[in-house]
């Protein structure tokens, strides 16, 4: 099963902030059970892609050597539904950076219509249980599918780069 | 430069957006696991916000030093030693560690910071006047 809850980066700008979208679909399975005859993204779904684009941010500002996990949702509030046909943008912006973890503010937008906000905390944890979940070709592959090294700007405002430390793995993995 | 009576507002405002719990419910003697439920991602969370609201730095381990409950030097038999509470006094100059001292249990630590503690611990922070 794959777990992707956004399409597409459009914006990636390192350390700061990042724009996501996500198309919703009546190709969706899950859309025809919530509910039948009126499907509608759930929240908890759009709040999984949020934490995707502020996620990602978040490991990319610690070029992937940090466990980050979704460890709190102080805030969410949803303002309307988002429904088959509707383009979703989220937008992650981070808060703060810290040893211990990471907190982002986040909005959803449908067009110019406010659709959802939250803040989300991030922890960075620190188990060699949870090794395999972060897999350097996971990232770099998830990275890549996203776009977000066509659009992502690194924090000198060159060009984002996926880093050295992922491709070494993947490399390295392959010989 | 903050009242003690705005520091009290901010800290209220910080553990009300953090812990989701209403106004009334943080008063001076509440304690942040016991009464207002915060638990250990918490003070993660109120960390950060009490490092915007009141533009400071908060290391971690500061407010709450769990290096030292995680120390074996410092705990025996799950209790902390009186080395370990003399450290934690140290560390911890804004609470008040009498109550805990008397049965200091590791599983008990987390229950005793209270709102006044981390007003106290901000005062220590900033320059606060009467």
């Amino acid at each position: 099963m794959r777990w992707y809850w956004i399409d597409r980066f459009i914006e990636f700008h390192s350390g700061k902030y990042a724009k996501a979208i996500k198309n919703v679909s009546l190709a969706e399975d899950h859309l025809h059970d919530h509910f039948p005859y009126y499907p509608m993204i759930p929240n908890s779904l759009v709040i999984e892609g949020m934490a995707q684009t502020g996620g990602l941010l978040v490991c990319e500002h610690g070029h992937f050597q940090e466990k980050v996990v979704l460890a709190k949702i102080p805030k969410a509030v949803f303002h309307c539904e988002a429904t088959p046909g509707d383009t979703l943008v989220y937008s992650a912006k981070i808060e703060y950076i810290r040893e211990e973890g990471a907190m982002i503010s986040t909005t959803s937008h449908k067009g110019d219509v406010l659709h959802a906000e939250a803040e989300i905390v991030f922890a960075h944890l620190n188990d060699s249980r949870l090794g395999n979940l972060f897999d350097p070709a996971t990232f770099l592959r998830m990275m890549r599918l996203l776009g977000a090294f066509d659009v992502g700007v690194a924090a000198d405002g060159s060009r984002l780069q996926p880093p050295a430390r992922l491709v070494e793995a993947v490399e390295g993995s392959k010989a | 430069m903050p009242t003690k009576e705005e520091v009290f507002e901010k800290i209220q405002a910080a553990l009300v957006d953090a812990l989701g719990v209403d106004d009334e419910d943080v008063t001076p003697e509440a304690t942040l696991v016991g009464d207002l439920g915060a638990e250990s991602i918490d003070f993660l969370d109120i960390v950060f916000r009490l490092e915007k609201a009141f533009d400071i730095k908060i290391p971690r381990g500061e407010l709450f030093p769990e290096d030292i409950l995680t120390d074996s030097k410092y705990i025996q038999e799950g209790k902390v030693t009186e080395t370990g509470l003399a450290e934690l006094r140290k560390r911890m100059p804004f609470a008040n560690l009498d109550q805990f001292a008397k049965n200091p249990a590791v599983q008990d630590f987390g229950n005793l910071l209270t709102v006044a503690d981390m007003c106290r611990f901000v005062e220590g922070k900033v320059e606060v006047t009467d």
